[in-house]
């Protein structure tokens, strides 16, 4: 069996190309969706129209000039005539307007429900959600009373987090460092393995007296190292670019490797299932995307499971990728050991066996 | 004393769905014998030999490697074979000594033995000074050398060859050959190969075994074979303007065994005097006024013999047959 590892091994490592495309398509997915989903806005257009010029219209335009110089989510743009404003929202010169209208002083000081307008370009949800949470918070801040009454009427929510805040790069780094793991399994355990029996390699295996168990293990053991090699890199790496520090104590390394072990074997086993009867050296390469989107997006990695309709939720269910970035996800982001990821580390163990018990027994001694 | 029979096949049959491939194939092939399965692309010899290598499962009959049945004692029966398919299957980013290694180890050759073993082998096919090459490196002789040392690793009693210099050219051809012989004799082999080059079973075979859709047509000796059909050399000649009874002159010449007539005035003889059937065949030419377009006298080949037992040339099939035809694909 060994034989087999290590001709597997002195073949990955003689081909640098295949180690760098398994690591390389994770971390620039890391960095490049980390970057791109994990900012705040900053520098969008507001178009405002004062209609009312009172002092309370004033208020609300300082609050928002506060805004601009601290937080700068967006700029201010003083506009003259609402439809004009409007239509710079639609045309998307400028990302919203808000529109403070006539009697706005008048309506606060005589308590008559004061109004102020926001036009939002909702085509894009991100924008949308940040304009709204940004507003909603200014008009709150102006609606405090100047004086505090004798006794507090309103029950506030004090909102406790446990861990630092997390970017999103971080957020994404426990699916990058399984995704690397299973890209490696796609072209060590799925293309290379198929080439190599189009190839007849494998015709030179079945002539020895190697067992049929034996030449799976071999093929799962030499799968899955590669794999492990894959997932080491880009926990250090991944972890270096996107500042997780945890990683580093040596706890947290003993747990980060027994992850990568359990999810190593798991993919390759059920990789090697899904090949044990291919003969096509294309099919891998066919269903390389539709397995990266069947198994990675449902997984918890880029968005909660809990977000899911049910249906989905069933795949993420018995999708190892789930367990294994959950279990990255304790490790790296929250510092917990052992308690947190056990059932993971169990599933992974348990889904590596069954498909290799699966595999073994599909895998054909002839050709 | 008779000779122990190393391979023993008995009425083997394969079939893939509705297609049969190889059709009661059965004869013996006896120890320290180089034995030759001769036959077109899809004739069937690949497919045999992946049965008696445990390579296919048998449909019916049995094939036995030195005493052991493939199908119920195919471990025993794989230790005491060496195989070398016919795709170059040896790893082009290993280097020679590492190919060599890793299957000393799937055998299971002990660590001791292994270094010792492979260096031997390395003279043996001389490949020593490229040990440390790359096989991507070495040429295609290079490379089938490689294979066949690869398939010695283990001191295998029998050794299989499944067309062993296909796409080489003329010269690594006959070094392969060479090989084989000599590896043959101080290794004390016994050989089965399978080949559709004429020139390669009459030179390296003691016996052959002429294949055609999956049956056995005729087995013998290469010297037998070509006294077993009638007449001694072959005539091949075309001629222009020749008349509509020429087919039946020609049967009349002195000597003829047999005509056949080839398409575009071209007919191939068989006669037990060449030279005299040569010289009549011009006489006549002359006087009936019959041109002599080509004329080749050459003594019986194999080839002929093919001819004779199937009714087609050897060579025909191989420009008709498609460039590779797995039973794998069959199986499908």
């Amino acid at each position: 069996m060994m034989a087999i590892v290590e001709r597997d091994l002195r073949k990955f490592f003689r081909s640098p190309a295949l180690m760098m495309a398994a690591m390389v398509f994770p971390l620039v997915q890391l960095i490049v969706l980390g970057n791109a989903f994990g900012g705040k806005i900053r520098d969008a257009k507001l178009g405002i129209v004062n209609q009312d010029g009172g002092p309370q219209a004033v208020r609300v335009i300082e609050a928002l000039r506060a805004v601009q110089s601290n937080a700068r989510t967006f700029q201010t743009i003083v506009y003259s005539d609402e439809r004009a404003m409007v239509s710079d929202v639609r045309k998307g010169e400028i990302n919203a307007g808000l529109v403070i209208p006539p009697q706005f002083s008048r309506d606060v000081y005589a308590h008559a429900r004061p109004r102020i307008g926001l036009v939002l370009d909702n085509t894009d949800n991100f924008m949308t959600s940040t304009f709204e949470q940004t507003m909603s918070s200014l008009v709150e801040a102006l609606n405090q009373p100047e004086v505090e009454p004798r006794v507090l009427q309103q029950t506030a929510l004090e909102v406790v987090e446990l861990y630092p805040y997390i970017e999103y790069m971080k957020y994404l780094l426990p699916g990058s460092i399984t995704l690397a793991m299973f890209v490696s399994v796609m072209i060590g355990g799925g293309i290379v393995y198929i080439d190599d029996k189009a190839r007849g390699v494998h015709e030179g295996y079945l002539v020895t007296p190697i067992t049929k168990m034996e030449l799976v293990a071999g093929l799962n053991v030499a799968g899955a190292l590669k794999a492990m090699g894959a997932g080491i890199v880009l926990t250090l790496l991944g972890s270096l670019i996107s500042g997780v520090g945890s990683t580093f104590s040596p706890s947290n390394l003993f747990w980060l490797f027994l992850l990568i072990g359990c999810t190593s074997f798991a993919f390759i086993a059920m990789m090697f299932l899904m090949m044990v009867r291919i003969n096509d050296p294309l099919v891998p390469r066919a269903i390389f995307g539709i397995l990266n989107t069947l198994l990675y997006f449902p997984s918890g990695a880029i968005y909660p499971i809990q977000a899911f309709p049910k249906w989905l939720q069933g795949i993420a269910f018995i999708d190892p990728f789930t367990y294994s970035v959950h279990g990255f996800k304790a490790v790296l982001l929250k510092g917990v050991g052992l308690a947190a990821i056990w059932p993971d580390l169990l599933y992974l163990g348990g889904f590596a066996v069954v498909m290799f018990v699966l595999s073994t027994l599909l895998f054909k001694r002839t050709l | 004393m008779a000779q122990q029979k190393a391979i023993q096949v008995i009425d083997i049959v394969k079939r893939f769905g509705n297609f049969t491939a190889v059709d009661g194939v059965s004869f013996d092939v006896a120890e320290g014998e180089i034995f030759g399965l001769l036959g077109p692309n899809g004739a069937g010899k690949s497919t045999l030999i992946r049965m008696m290598t445990t390579l296919l499962e048998i449909t019916s009959g049995a094939a036995i490697i030195d005493g052991y049945d493939v199908r119920k004692e195919a471990d025993k029966a794989r230790r005491c074979m060496g195989v070398i398919p016919q795709a170059m299957t040896s790893d082009g980013d290993l280097t020679v000594w590492e190919n060599l290694s890793i299957y000393s180890k799937l055998y299971g050759i002990p660590t001791a033995e292994r270094e010792h073993s492979i260096d031997e082998l390395l003279q043996l096919v001389d490949l020593t000074q490229w040990r440390d090459a790359p096989a991507r490196n070495l040429s295609g002789g290079m490379r089938r050398r490689l294979e066949i040392a690869r398939g010695l690793v283990h001191r295998p009693k029998i050794f299989f060859l499944d067309e062993p210099t296909t796409g080489l050219d003329p010269v690594s051809r006959v070094a392969v050959w060479e090989m084989i012989t000599s590896i043959k004799e101080k290794r004390n082999l016994t050989v089965l190969i399978t080949t559709h080059y004429m020139d390669e079973a009459d030179r390296l075979c003691d016996r052959i075994a002429i294949v055609d859709h999956g049956k056995l047509v005729a087995l013998d000796t290469p010297r037998a074979l070509k006294a077993s059909i009638p007449g001694s050399s072959v005539i091949e000649a075309q001629f222009l303007n020749a008349p509509d009874n020429w087919e039946q002159i020609l049967g009349g010449l002195a000597g003829v065994a047999s005509v056949q007539p080839e398409g575009r005035d071209m007919y191939r003889i068989l006669t037990d005097d060449g030279s005299r059937t040569t010289t009549e065949l011009v006489e006549t030419a002359v006087r009936s006024g019959v041109q002599v377009k080509t004329l080749t006298v050459q003594t019986t080949t194999l080839d002929d013999v093919f001819v004779h037992y199937t009714g087609r040339q050897l060579r025909d099939h191989l420009a008709d047959a498609p460039l590779y035809q797995s039973p794998v694909a069959w199986g499908k």
